[in-house]
């Protein structure tokens, strides 16, 4: 088969319609071709929808602890994360999870920033449910990159490669309704990712926006909006 | 470990923490996409055992390779289902039996009302009826390919037309097909059952 009509076997692969050979030799062409990975992550999604198309009756319950069984029993092998770590990274992965489909933020960045908060676990407790909600609405950040999550648990604003902020200054977050800025907590940037969980609720038409100020945040903005996300 | 809920989590923090070998986190996968998982594998392989250990091969593998999983490349249900539909195709592809009687796909034994979920019965109705809206040879050359397990080249003979029918066939009823059941009005219909 030619190399030319191999992009042509996306479908077919996505259906998992190719003979053994055929699909060895996509898996092959695919390694190199960003433009087959791409089609074929949509295709896929077509493919599974149809997955949702048959009857579904329950499986028997011996199926799921079966499943669990074999699965625990694989466990056995792996050297378990020291415990001190563990909590804070099933909370980066989390996370990293939920927001990377936004922000490709590295795991690793966000346990270092969580973990440098241990002392602020509830905050990022909170955060964990803001930013896993699927169902919350996604801004990105006109200014920096970053994205506004706000939905029923709460609003978070998660930025990237944001530098720290100067000496006796730090950033405020601000949600702007009806053009009344009102503070919304403050927070100091860093290497690492910065999820800063809104201490307020962001109200559907408001505008909510990041400027420095001095130490410990004041009551009414002074700076420049460095950054700033308008909520639908 | 003490019992957590994870019902708030997206699927892919899910994943995230299989990763991390939490069974608790691949029971929540199982109780979110066994049923579905489930009823694929059935439909494929036409046996109750077969399709049981379709599904239980498949969410082994989701346990030993979530950590590979990318959430910017796939949804993680897709990924799930990816894997329960090779391994129920594979299955089937050694088992000779099946190959006399799929062509005509025989209308499936219904589920009775109690027994359904409402959710995937939404689900359900909506991808029967785009799949209703396709032209009749893109949604035999899916049925056939997706249900029955068939190779393109099997296809193109049973069908009697050239593989690059078959496979322009497929191409053009996948995209359609996504096109109509749309990623935002999916995600509607989960968050509202």
């Amino acid at each position: 088969m030619g190399s030319l009509s191999i992009h042509e076997l996306t479908a077919a692969y996505a259906l998992d319609a190719l003979d053994a050979e055929e699909a060895r030799e996509y898996e092959r062409h695919l390694a190199g071709c960003e433009r087959c990975r791409s089609e074929l992550a949509e295709l896929s999604e077509g493919a599974a929808a149809l997955a949702f198309g048959v009857e579904a009756p329950a499986p028997p319950d011996a199926l799921r602890e079966r499943i669990l069984d074999h699965a625990r029993s694989e466990r056995a092998n792996v050297v378990p994360l020291r415990p001190r770590w563990t909590r804070a990274a099933k909370v980066a992965t989390a996370i990293a999870a939920a927001a990377a489909v936004v922000l490709a933020i590295s795991t690793a960045s966000l346990l270092r920033s969580l973990d440098s908060e241990r002392s602020a676990r509830e905050r990022a407790d909170r955060a964990v449910a803001v930013l896993s909600d699927p169902d919350a609405q996604r801004v990105p950040l006109q200014g920096g990159h970053g994205v506004l999550v706000t939905g029923m648990r709460g609003s978070a604003l998660v930025i990237r490669d944001l530098d720290r902020a100067p000496a006796g200054m730090t950033y405020e977050a601000w949600v702007i309704e009806n053009g009344r800025p009102i503070p919304a907590g403050t927070f100091d940037g860093g290497p690492d990712t910065t999820v800063h969980r809104l201490d307020r609720p962001v109200p559907p038409g408001s505008q909510v926006a990041v400027t420095v100020e001095r130490d410990g945040g004041v009551d009414a903005p002074t700076g420049e909006i460095l950054m700033s996300a308008k909520v639908a | 470990m003490a019992p957590r809920d994870l019902a708030h989590l997206s699927d892919e923090a899910v994943v995230a923490l299989v990763a991390r070998s939490d069974d608790t986190a691949l029971a929540e996968l199982y109780d979110r996409y066994g049923r579905v998982a489930y009823g694929l594998a059935r439909r494929i392989v036409r046996d109750e055992a077969l399709a049981q250990d379709a599904v239980q091969e498949a969410f082994l593998a989701v346990w030993r390779t979530a950590g590979r999983f990318v959430p910017e490349r796939a949804k993680a249900s897709t990924w799930i289902l990816t894997l329960v539909h090779r391994r129920a195709v594979d299955l089937v592809r050694r088992e000779e039996r099946r190959r006399a009687e799929s062509l005509e796909l025989a209308p499936e034994p219904t589920t009775s009302a109690a027994d359904d979920d409402a959710w995937l019965r939404l689900r359900r109705e909506r991808v029967q009826a785009a799949l209703r809206q396709l032209p009749d040879p893109q949604r035999e050359a899916l049925e056939l390919a997706y249900y029955g397990g068939f190779t393109q080249s099997e296809l193109a003979e049973r069908l009697g037309q050239p593989i690059g029918t078959i496979k322009s066939r497929m191409f053009g009823g996948l995209t359609r097909l996504r096109e109509l059941l749309g990623e935002e009005s999916w995600e509607a219909s989960r968050s509202t059952s």
